[in-house]
């Protein structure tokens, strides 16, 4: 039962790990970002998770029915992967700007070439 | 069944995790980012929460495998590879991991009615947005009305972030050329190109009924908005850039980013203006449950026009970024991985 009950949760923290592995360990930059992504999504999979009642229906009201998802953390999700897109780009556009500077996205490259020779 | 659909979505998304951080090509590393976010869509479907599939249908599957990979044919697809780094990392996630499981132990078992997060504000939604708002789509009436002010938050972080992608990239951008690369025409794929006009108008009406279905059904502005501009990606991939541009040009698509902000915050300020709160909608209409009507249909075609103008303003960024890049020689990576 236990192992029921709390599947859901350790799958996000399994995701998270290896997002957060992917940002510490990995040295490019967009592998980084992606790693960023996954640990992202683990935390929207944790919400909607912890939303969910059982045998409840998707939020939208309709007769005859009483049991109901949580909405609030479908809102707080829901905007969540817009504006989570929106950053990445952003992250992304900034991958862009560090390749035509320094000719290389991968962190050590980077990094020798901003040491004072 | 339904928690055997639950455990096997939940494998495969852990499986997919596990070789998007092995692999060390990029391409396809990339490519499962698509397959990623189509599974933690579904997965979201099997929760009851349709409207957050829906939108991480678009674009966890769509839009952004598509902005990696223009990122890639401009940086490259072979990853470099950094042992000594890798063992530090492994004990310490390891050790966070461990922590967080113990943490678990505490947490209430999943899908119990009584736990906190259900005995808080969600009953109050549920029991009364209908007599309060008068739509029965509880997520639209918690998005649009009572967090209103949050999403107005939510919608000028997505135009910020237009705004810093375009302040990144303009200036990389030269005079006007032609442009290709990405989004060049593909004169001999004449199955793509017939798929992908039979596809696009209806994936523009879905859009549209999205946006205004959605006091009654799933979905809302956010989701309309990446919808509709997946229609315009989706032409600018098959037919080029210029085609697209020649429907919405970037000064059309930058003034609509900033337009969708105004509509949202003109609507607020309208509330002030009559002597009520910021936001409060009951200033639109005489009867309060009409304000409401009112209010939720304004800032939800608010919202969705900076959306849809924000991720195509992004695509074009990118895809001009692309063509400079191939000009350049720096693309060579794209071409060579399309020929292996």
């Amino acid at each position: 039962m236990l192992l029921t009950s709390l599947y859901n949760y350790w799958v996000v923290i399994a995701l998270m790990m290896i997002g957060l592995y992917m940002v510490l360990a990995q040295g490019n930059l967009i592998k980084k970002i992606i790693g960023l992504n996954i640990f992202q999504t683990s935390v929207f999979i944790f919400y909607i998770s912890v939303g969910k009642v059982n045998g409840g229906n998707a939020p939208i009201l309709a007769h005859g029915e009483t049991i109901y998802s949580n909405p609030l953390p479908h809102v707080l999700i829901l905007t969540a992967i817009v504006v989570g897109i929106a950053t990445t780009s952003l992250a992304l556009a900034l991958v862009i700007r560090i390749k035509r500077a320094y000719g290389s996205v991968e962190e050590r490259d980077i990094q020798a070439e901003d040491r004072p020779c | 069944m339904d928690l055997l659909l639950d455990l096997a979505l939940l494998s495969l998304l852990l499986l997919t995790a596990v070789s998007i951080a092995w692999t060390r090509d990029m391409f396809a590393a990339a490519m499962l980012t698509g397959i990623y976010g189509l599974l933690s869509a579904s997965f979201f479907m099997t929760m009851g929460a349709v409207d957050v599939a829906f939108t991480e249908a678009a674009v966890g599957a769509g839009i952004s495998p598509l902005l990696i990979l223009a990122t890639l044919a401009l940086c490259g697809r072979n990853q470099k590879a950094d042992p000594p780094r890798a063992m530090l990392a492994l004990c310490l996630v390891g050790a966070v991991g461990a922590l967080l499981i113990a943490a678990t132990l505490d947490m209430p078992a999943f899908g119990d009615p009584g736990a906190p997060a259900h005995i808080h504000v969600a009953p109050h939604y549920i029991g009364e947005s209908f007599a309060e708002i008068g739509i029965p789509n509880v997520v639209t009436s918690v998005l649009a009305s009572y967090r209103a002010f949050d999403t107005l938050g939510e919608v000028v972080v997505i135009f910020t972030a237009g705004l810093g992608v375009l302040s990144l990239l303009l200036a990389l951008r030269e005079q006007q050329h032609p442009i290709r690369a990405l989004s060049a025409p593909h004169p001999q794929h004449l199955v793509l190109r017939l798929v992908a006009k039979v596809l696009i108008p209806p994936i523009l009406i879905y859009a549209l009924y999205v946006q205004f279905h959605g006091e009654y059904g799933p979905g809302g502005g956010f989701q309309a908005g990446v919808i509709f501009a997946v229609g315009f990606i989706l032409y600018a991939l098959v037919f080029g850039l210029d085609a697209v541009k020649r429907v919405a040009g970037h000064g059309v698509v930058q003034f609509l980013a900033a337009l969708g902000v105004l509509i949202y915050g003109s609507v607020g300020l309208l509330g002030m203006a009559t002597g009520k709160n910021f936001l409060d909608y009951s200033a639109l209409a005489a009867d309060p449950v009409s304000g409401q009507h009112l209010g939720i249909i304004v800032i939800e075609l608010g919202v969705g026009i900076t959306v849809a103008a924000v991720m195509m303003l992004v695509f074009y960024l990118f895809s001009e970024q692309l063509q400079r890049g191939l000009e350049d020689g720096s693309g060579k990576e794209l071409t060579s991985g399309r020929a292996g």
